[in-house]
């Protein structure tokens, strides 16, 4: 059974800590192991990162989460309606950044694609970013065994 | 004085010769970081520091954010003739220094 949530917040400082440690409580839910939700918590707070300094450029605006759970695969969706992306080829370039200024790295999507089975992307300046990732967790071996009684 | 050498979400300074130890936080994110270009700046113009350690002692997250200010701290530590190292870091946190080819830039301490 899919199960899932989503939520709205403002881009306020710290913001960015919300998300990911959010989108980590509910992935817990089918225990994945704690590497597991480190790399997810990259993976959201990149994307978060993203809709505060690029997105909307260290203004206040709305970014959009949903975390969805299928069987072991968790699926989060983070958008915002900020100024968009121009090349969006460009953009997923490891070291590729539009703020050098602000000493990013131009890792972000790297780490996303690095931590996520799978990541997409879609922008357009009247729309915003909306950024789409996949995870599958592994299984466990104790959840393999057929549940008896004793 | 006010005493944040115990705040899980403070960055520590700590000078000791020409060595800067930056003591990081738990998590070291764009909001943990927002000042340390600044702060780090002008303490090692004021203590004329050589040698910056990144000690990852109690941090447990890290994302792009502090591989930009890895780098950062790397080129103006070059610029001006010192080194930049990084200490303790975990598993995770190294996969990244590796993936974005700052292990090959900065040398990790040992002990």
């Amino acid at each position: 059974m899919e199960t899932g949530f989503r939520m709205e917040f403002d881009t306020v400082p710290g913001c960015e800590g919300f998300a990911r440690v959010t989108a980590a409580a509910f992935a817990a839910r089918i225990n994945p192991t704690v590497e597991e939700l480190e790399e997810l918590k990259t993976a959201v707070s990149e994307a978060v990162t993203n809709c505060m300094i690029h997105g909307y450029e260290g203004k206040i605006g709305i970014v959009r989460m949903e975390v969805h759970i299928l069987g072991r695969t968790v699926t989060v969706v983070i958008s915002d309606s900020g100024r968009g992306i121009e090349n969006v080829e460009k953009a997923l370039q490891a070291c590729y950044t539009t703020k050098p200024e602000l000493e990013r790295s131009g890792m972000g999507f790297t780490f996303m694609q690095l931590f996520m089975d799978h990541v997409e992307v879609k922008s357009s300046p009247a729309d915003g970013t909306t950024v789409t990732m996949v995870r599958r967790f592994e299984d466990h071996p104790e959840e393999l065994k057929p549940r008896g009684k004793g | 004085m006010l005493d944040n050498s115990n705040r899980q979400d403070m960055v520590v300074y700590e000078k000791d010769g020409d060595v800067l130890y930056i003591r990081l936080p738990v998590e070291f994110d764009h909001f943990a970081s927002r000042n340390m270009k600044v702060e780090t700046e002008a303490l090692v113009t004021a203590a004329e520091i050589r040698n910056v350690v990144f000690d990852f002692t109690r941090t447990e997250f890290m994302d792009s954010t502090g591989i930009g200010i890895l780098m950062g701290r790397y080129k103006y530590m070059k610029y001006i003739g010192g080194n930049v190292y990084v200490w303790h870091v975990g598993p995770h946190i190294r996969r990244m220094l590796d993936v974005s080819g700052i292990s090959k830039l900065i040398t990790e301490l040992e002990g």
